[in-house]
């Protein structure tokens, strides 16, 4: 029998790729028995890229660990509106204990299941550390640092909506230049979020040399499962770092929260790819590479880039670091594609 | 076993035979050398199904061993000082959620301005985050009670601090007797949590919780450690029957009975106090001392039924509660109030000043004759403290008032104390 | 209590020393607390470590103020720290030294004080000889065996040996042992009246 390539163009929904796949080669999402660890009835806002880039990420966990895992959050959005006391959305072993810890926490708990494994009392449980940009690039990095550095059995992922969301907006290192937040207001010579500041921590979790560091959107169900179902094959430190868009922080329209990380993706502003001990091994590639202006529009924490006299210079910035990522990542796909 | 010892390295032995499960920790004087003795027997293979992690941090060590005791491993962490400070955001997190951690707190000063010799004001200073504290008098204690907080902390579900004399304990060579695995097999069980991390049994951990049961939450952990106050003492007990020491409990009295002049004190200093007291006893002075061994929970009816009979009491404490006075003995104050006893605050040895017999003597007698300050502090310089006001008052640029005040008091390096 | 304090530079082995004379004193039977005065680690600085001896517990933690012996591991010590500071009169004192008390200026100090427990030995070059090391601390316990007579050479030497293993612990067996003879010999000629000789 002949193997016939197919390839997806998607421009909507995945339920076409999923009708086409036998069973077994769906995603997880598409499976009725998937855990759906983060369940309904959470306090999330309508249209939050977190929420779902959580319960696709930790289901696909739950599915590649037969259901043998445990998660540290740190404490931001995902830590609040899924714990609203007394209720609990996760259907998994989940603690939480600081903002700045969650990568130690997790290295506790990985030692913890190691000498229990040893001493015959428990089986082969992983470990999942998640946490939001600003619990991940700012107060966490030192923690996050040592974990990488002692290549602790820990999956950490960080769901980067660009600030601090849970506190009302307030920028963190991973807010992108120019964008406003309550910190970084549009006023004066330079409004929004300064240049020439901010981390970009997968580069800096490739720089650890760590088995496995994976770039991802909520775009790209796909992708997202396949990368974290890849990474829990790995032992050792990895990291997933996931694009989730605020409706809230970024001023967008809640059912536009998927369609802002394929655009945030699409423009190279967030390349999306896969590296092993500090080199990069793949790339989810653009075919088009679209102007930054069409991300940067339909987000009202860049409206004072446009209207009357809009900041072209800014703009064209932007698009001189969407460009700088396409080059340095090789993000332009090449006939035949990825 | 009797070995003439370091103290780091007996408590080290003592954290070892407690078959601990995962060590965690990040390097601090004067703590180093318990760690160090704990990775070489963890490397050595001789304490076996144990993860020794070399952590980034303090405060990455106490939320490693938040991980790992939520996860149901008895789990060890040591530090002082500074490091302690570092890390209060964990320490207050472990208490709250009830985790059995033990912790050594090898005891130091707190900078501004850096020191690293020994003074109470670290571990007081987290007199308040629910943590159970415990000082020892002597190395014997030191690793005694280590063996006895990892069974209290586990039946509690509360950590505790395990509070040593830094370099005076940590770093002195003297006797102990070492007991062996089996006696610390047969009074310490496994470990058996109450919570834990677990795929069988999934439990979300560390909620947030609002007005409505906040301060039904944060009663429940004032309500273990008065649990505590009741466990302790049988748990000495309990300890005497097995191991054949009285070690432990909430306080020791040494020469109270008849005492008219109490003299309170924690750690190593009461060794001082009372060879201090004997001489003083020989002479025909009614002095005795109370060492106050649980300092949280702090044992308000004991210190009151030790104090009972007495004239005066004499609170010696290694701890300044800057802007206020002393910090134990404000404690001691509460236990007595009404008792229309006679207390004195002397705050002493801090950043490792000596505190000698001599100055003792002297002030044990003020005390007697009740011509003591309300507080004193023992031994102070007080024309270099003087000097330095003055300085202050004449110019504005007075620079650093340590660097100003050691010039004043000389080269170090050719005094002996 | 016999009360030790013993005066020397950072890496002479000054604390190991109060460590292993307590360890001997412990291998007797008895009890002993040795610890360090702590100043800034380094090479080279003043170092001052204590060493109490006794028959009960010993419950006192203070600096050693009034010392019953005094070891001096580094005489260049001598014009710069107070080292005989509180020392017990009729006190022992032990310098690492192949000079006289005389040629080290300490005639005048001594006068009065009995000379068969003031003793010298040239520690430094019998841990060369023996051990190969620059480190004067071993022998000098084997000497503070001879002149204070408070613990036996041989507890000194046990306690040598459970901190040293192989050459190392030969040598300073040896080290040990001669120094114990060298200041036997300038005990024995101070009873008769000689003066001092290395």
């Amino acid at each position: 029998m002949s193997l016939q390539p197919v390839k997806f163009y998607q421009t909507g929904t995945f339920t076409v790729g999923n009708r086409l796949l036998a069973p077994e080669e769906r995603s997880v999402q598409a499976n009725m028995q998937r855990t759906n660890s983060l369940n309904s009835g959470h306090r999330a806002c309508q249209g939050c890229g977190e929420a779902l880039g959580a319960r696709y990420a930790i289901d696909a966990a739950m599915n590649a660990t037969n259901r043998q895992l445990i998660a540290a959050n740190a404490t931001g959005c995902l830590e609040v509106f899924s714990t609203p006391y007394p209720e609990t959305s996760w259907q998994i072993p989940w603690i939480h204990s600081l903002f700045g810890n969650a990568a130690a926490v997790a290295t506790g708990i990985a030692a913890a299941i190691k000498v229990k494994k040893q001493k015959g009392q428990g089986g082969d449980v992983r470990v999942v550390a998640q946490g939001g940009d600003g619990g991940t690039t700012d107060i966490g990095f030192g923690c996050l640092s040592g974990m990488f550095e002692r290549n602790d059995d820990v999956l950490y992922i960080c769901y980067d909506n660009g600030g601090y969301m849970n506190t009302g907006v307030q920028r963190s290192s991973a807010t992108p230049p120019a964008a406003r937040t309550a910190t970084t207001m549009p006023l004066g010579p330079e409004p929004g979020n300064v240049f020439g500041q901010g981390k970009f921590v997968p580069a800096i979790a490739m720089a650890h040399e760590i088995p496995y560091v994976a770039t991802a959107t909520v775009a790209d169900l796909r992708d997202l499962e396949y990368k974290v179902t890849k990474a829990m094959g790995i032992r050792g430190a990895r990291y997933i770092h996931i694009l989730v868009p605020c409706p809230l922080g970024w001023g967008t329209a809640s059912h536009d929260t998927i369609r802002m990380a394929r655009l945030a993706k699409e423009t190279g502003i967030f390349p999306v790819f896969e590296a092993e001990y500090g080199e990069v091994k793949s790339v989810l590639a653009i075919r088009r590479p679209l102007p930054v202006e069409e991300y940067l529009r339909p987000q009202k924490r860049y409206a004072h880039l446009f209207g009357k006299s809009p900041a072209v210079a800014t703009i064209a910035r932007i698009q001189a670091l969407a460009d700088k990522n396409i080059r340095k990542y090789r993000l332009q796909a090449r006939q035949g594609g990825h | 076993m009797l070995k003439q010892t370091e103290g780091s390295h007996a408590v080290a032995e003592a954290v070892a035979l407690c078959r601990p499960e995962v060590i965690c920790a990040y390097p601090i004087s004067p703590q180093t050398h318990i760690v160090e003795g704990l990775g070489e027997m963890v490397k050595s293979g001789d304490l076996k199904d144990c993860e020794f992690i070399n952590v980034e941090s303090e405060f990455a060590a106490m939320s490693v061993a938040i991980g790992s005791s939520a996860t149901g491993a008895r789990t060890y962490t040591a530090t002082a000082s500074q490091g302690l400070l570092f890390m209060v955001e964990a320490v207050y997190n472990a208490s709250g959620l009830g985790l059995p951690i033990v912790m050594t707190v090898a005891n130091r000063a707190i900078g501004a301005p850096i020191n690293i010799w020994n003074d109470h004001s670290d571990s007081l200073s987290q007199r308040d985050c629910g943590w159970i504290q415990l000082f020892a008098e002597t190395n014997q204690e030191a690793l005694d009670l280590h063996i006895q907080a990892f069974k209290l902390a586990e039946e509690l579900s509360l950590p505790v601090m395990v509070c040593m004399d830094g370099f005076i304990l940590t770093h002195a060579y003297e006797r102990v007797d070492i007991p062996t695995q089996e006696q610390v097999d047969a009074f310490l069980p496994p470990y058996e949590p109450r919570q834990v991390l677990d795929p069988a049994e999934p439990v979300s951990i560390g909620a947030m919780v609002g007005p409505e049961a906040f301060m039904e939450v944060r009663y429940l952990a004032h309500a273990k450690q008065m649990q505590a106050l009741e466990r302790i003492p049988q748990m000495a007990e309990e300890f005497k029957t097995v191991f054949g020491r009285a070690i432990g409990g909430l306080t020791h009295s040494y020469r109270t009975d008849d005492a008219e002049t109490i003299v309170i004190a924690m750690g190593s200093v009461l060794g001082t106090i009372k060879d201090v007291v004997d001489e003083m006893r020989d002479a025909g002075e009614k002095i005795g001392v109370l060492g106050i061994t649980s300092f949280r929970p702090f044992p308000i009816a004991a210190v009151a039924a030790a104090l009972k009979n007495c004239k005066r009491f004499v609170v010696l404490e290694k701890s300044l509660a800057v802007g206020s006075g002393g910090i134990v003995a404000t404690d001691v104050r509460m236990a007595v109030t009404g008792m229309g006893l006679k207390g004195y605050t002397v705050v002493a040895g801090l950043g490792g000043r000596a505190i000698t017999k001599k100055s003792l003597h002297a002030l044990f007698a003020k005390a007697g004759r009740g011509e003591l300050e309300p507080v004193t502090f023992l031994d102070l310089d007080w024309q270099v403290v003087n000097r330095q006001l003055e300085r202050e008052r004449q110019t504005r640029r007075s620079g650093p008032a340590a660097e100003s005040m050691l010039r004043d008091v000389g080269t170090v390096a050719s005094k002996i104390a | 209590m016999f009360q030790v304090r013993i005066h020397g530079r950072g890496g002479q082995g000054v604390v190991t020393a109060a460590e292993m004379l307590s360890v001997a004193a412990f291998d007797e039977g008895r009890h002993a607390q040795a610890f360090p005065s702590f100043g800034s680690e380094r090479m080279g600085a003043p170092v001052v470590a204590f060493c109490r001896i006794d028959d009960k517990e010993i419950r006192l933690r203070e600096p050693i103020m009034e010392p019953d012996a005094i070891i001096i591991q580094d005489p260049t010590l001598l014009h710069q720290v107070d080292v005989f500071a509180g020392l017990k009169k009729d006190g022992f004192i032990l310098i690492n030294t192949s000079k006289t008390f005389d040629q080290l200026g300490l005639g005048d100090f001594i006068r009065d004080w009995r000379h068969e427990r003031l003793c010298t030995v040239p520690a430094m070059d019998l841990a060369l000889k023996h051990v190969g090391r620059p480190v004067p601390n071993v022998p000098l316990l084997g000497g503070f065996a001879a002149v204070a007579g408070v613990l036996q050479l041989e507890s000194v030497i046990k306690a040598i040996k459970e901190r040293f293993s192989g050459k190392v612990a030969d040598g300073n067996v040896a080290a040990a042992r001669e120094a114990y003879a060298i200041v036997k010999a300038e005990m024995e000629a101070a009873m008769h009246g000689e003066a001092h000789h290395a």
